[in-house]
């Protein structure tokens, strides 16, 4: 067993989340790691935006911050600057993270601040009722897409990389140990990390598409994902329709939070 | 399978909302519903493997075992 | 020791919020308020403080509200369009109660507007700009030295109530340079948020203390709490409980309320004797003196009643003043925003008229005067 206890707020349980939503397995892999990390719990403040992953933040006995719509980075980055010991953490969800917050997203990792973002993508937004999100595949329905997403989708992880962050990675809620080892090693990282998790949604996307059951969904992820260390031996054409988990992108770019104390210490020496 | 003799699964009722993934997951069938919730059906089977606990998307299983003994 | 300088409006914000005790600006350029930027992006990094330049108007708003919750004073500056944009979040920091500065220096708009021309345009803006009830703070200085002095009670403010407090500055101000006499730093006042004395178990991050304004204590010194933009009880949670969400609500607005006296700040020039009233704040009212001179050198009795603060409105003043004397002008860049306030507090008991411009040419002495010597023969 695990002691979960130590970390969580038990008066506000149970979950708000719906019946077979992952976000709870997401948020118990995110207790596990920290703790294996041995962060203090005093030194690590959650940030999140508005959506049904958003709501985490209640939950987590740390310094906890449930913001506005998009801008859950934008808090993080005032509060990281400002007080670089601390181990931030961002709790966001497609919608949150990717269409009105997309351009907080992508500059956040082109300056490499050291934040961990999850982004819990459900391929929908599914606390206002299903509506479509820059993540819902193609021809996939929504509320606002009754005749099917015509729309481009995002492919978040990609976007990180191409934008520069450090560390990127991709889970699922079924691949729940390798879930955890992720998040570990996106905390750890210096710079901007992300571990996007696939946490289907039963409520709202699975129902309207006709996806099943939850177990259905997450036997898709078992039979359907690959990791990227098999990935790269495998041909282009194999790899279509199947989705690559694992790390994604680990490199060393210098961190906007050092490089500004750096600053601070230059100016002070007055070179 | 042999279980491990010291196991214990303690499930929180108020807490479990019926997704099944622990049924659905559990590798020896130990699990099973009841009026919507899950409980132990057959604790001799568990080999405290914990997948069950790490998947309840809801905080609401708890594995305890002896740890010395796996 | 004073000292004496020659300075910009926007050298003087810069300057007085550091004076002040900011550590933390998160801004994006935009004109006529990017020098504040560019002077703090050079200072701040020397007086160990933090400098961002944020992808957006919405992220320094963000930014600023992130910083001020781990204890920094906080600060952004813009102009109109940006002022648009960080709305919703003034909003959450009026509700979640986290001390910080929005300089919005005034240009004309509405949109894009008149990026290199002055107005008063925001006035309102600042008072209902964020969706829902609320109160909001806000000054207008009229001189480079006063920027200086309200940038530094505008943190003051903000830290005393938890409150974002508004500074409004306009193009004119901003780029006029004056001669400014500094005041000793010995004797300037500064106000740092209250932090609570009780241990972390015992702490209620919204509590209902005497004064109204809980002890905030900064992220990642031991207390660990909650904090969102939803209604919530004095744990900082969610609450749909329409006792505590009502009760939640009137606190926000009586600790404004409440202190009004302590908060809302004229300058009566030349009133006692006055026939005339002028109000006025910012820029115009700097022409209005000019003008109050010309007319009383030919014998018109005209005195001003200045707003330093906008936000509460100046109503117990107004209302005593239009008591006295029968006719007001208000005088201010724009369609007349503040003179319906005026009109509201008079109760009938004044005629008010408008003296306004919004055409980016500044109010001159020579418009207002001729505007009240008009009115003379009526």
């Amino acid at each position: 067993m695990f002691e979960y206890e130590k970390y969580i707020r038990k008066n506000k349980f149970p979950l708000v989340w719906c019946s077979g939503c992952g976000d709870g397995i997401v948020l118990k892999a995110l207790l596990r790691a920290i703790d294996s990390i041995g962060l203090e719990k005093e030194n690590v403040c959650m940030v999140s935006g508005i959506g049904c992953s958003s709501r985490l933040t209640g939950y987590v006995d740390c310094n906890t911050l449930h913001t506005t719509h998009g801008r859950a980075i934008t808090f993080a980055t005032g509060i990281k600057m400002a007080k670089p010991e601390l181990n931030v953490i961002v709790i966001t969800g497609d919608g949150d993270a990717t269409a009105i917050g997309g351009n907080h997203y992508i500059h956040a990792a082109r300056r490499n601040i050291d934040l961990t973002v999850i982004i819990f993508n459900n391929f929908i937004y599914g606390m206002t009722g299903g509506q479509v999100s820059p993540t819902t595949p193609v021809g996939m329905l929504a509320s606002t897409a009754p005749f099917g997403n015509m729309e481009n989708t995002f492919n978040i992880s990609g976007l990180a990389q191409a934008a520069g962050a450090s560390f990127v990675a991709r889970g699922t809620v079924y691949h729940t140990v390798m879930l955890e080892k992720l998040i570990k090693k996106a905390i750890l990282k210096n710079g901007f990390s992300v571990v996007e998790v696939l946490s289907p949604c039963p409520t709202a996307f699975g129902r309207r598409n006709k996806s099943g059951t939850i177990i259905d969904m997450m036997n898709e992820q078992k039979d359907n994902c690959v990791t990227s260390a098999r990935a790269e031996r495998m041909s282009e054409r194999e790899l279509e329709g199947k989705t690559v988990i694992g790390e994604l992108v680990n490199i060393d770019r210098p961190e906007c939070s050092k490089q500004y104390r750096k600053l601070i210490e230059r100016c002070r020496s007055g070179l | 399978m042999a279980g491990k003799s010291n196991v214990k699964i303690h499930i929180k009722t108020e807490w479990c909302k019926g997704c099944v993934i622990c049924v659905e997951y559990c590798p020896t069938d130990v699990l099973a519903m009841r009026n919507g919730k899950a409980y132990v059906k057959d604790i001799t089977k568990c080999t405290a493997c914990e997948l069950c606990e790490i998947r309840c998307p809801d905080f609401a299983i708890t594995v305890l075992y002896d740890k010395s003994e796996k | 020791m004073n000292v004496i300088r020659v300075m910009t409006g926007n050298e003087a914000c810069a300057e007085g919020a550091l004076a002040a005790g900011l550590s933390f600006f998160a801004g994006y350029p935009i004109t006529p308020s990017s020098e504040i930027a560019e002077e703090l992006a050079e200072l701040l990094p020397c007086a160990e403080g933090v400098f961002i330049q944020m992808e957006d108007e919405l992220a320094s708003i963000g930014a600023v509200i992130g910083a001020s919750l781990t204890g920094a004073k906080a600060m952004t500056a813009t102009s109109g369009p940006g002022f648009s944009l960080m709305q919703e979040n003034i909003g959450y920091a009026i509700m979640a109660e986290v001390p910080c500065v929005i300089v919005n220096v005034m240009r004309g708009g509405p949109s894009t507007g008149l990026p290199t021309l002055p107005s008063q345009g925001d006035v309102m803006q600042a008072r209902w700009g964020t969706h829902g009830d609320h109160q909001i703070i806000a000054l207008a200085p009229y001189s480079v030295i006063e920027i200086f002095d309200l940038t530094i009670r505008a943190f003051n403010l903000a830290e005393k109530y938890r409150t974002p407090v508004i500074l409004l500055l306009d193009e004119i101000l901003a780029h006029v340079s004056e001669k400014v006499v500094l005041s000793d730093t010995a004797v300037r006042v500064i106000i740092d948020r209250i932090i609570p004395q009780e241990a972390p178990e015992a702490y209620l991050p919204y509590r209902y203390t005497q004064n109204l304004i809980p002890p905030m204590a900064p992220f990642g010194s031991g207390y660990r709490y909650h904090v969102t933009g939803l209604a919530h009880d004095e744990t900082g949670f969610p609450t749909n409980d329409p006792v505590e969400i009502e009760k939640l609500l009137f606190r926000l607005q009586d600790k404004i309320i409440r202190n009004r006296d302590d908060i809302v700040q004229v300058e009566e020039f030349l009133l006692e004797d006055a026939e005339i009233g002028i109000i006025s704040y910012g820029s115009s009212a700097r022409s209005c003196r000019h003008a109050i001179r010309q007319l009383r050198a030919q014998g018109v009795r005209v005195g001003m009643l200045r707003l330093i603060t906008i936000w509460p409105f100046a109503n117990v003043k107004v209302e005593k003043w239009t008591k006295n004397i029968g006719k007001w002008y208000v005088v201010e860049m724009n369609m007349g925003q503040i003179a319906r306030e005026v009109e509201a507090a008079a109760h009938g008991d004044a005629t008010i008229f408008g003296i306004r411009q919004i055409n980016g040419e500044p109010i001159n002495p020579e418009f207002i005067c001729q505007k009240i010597k008009d009115g003379l023969n009526v």
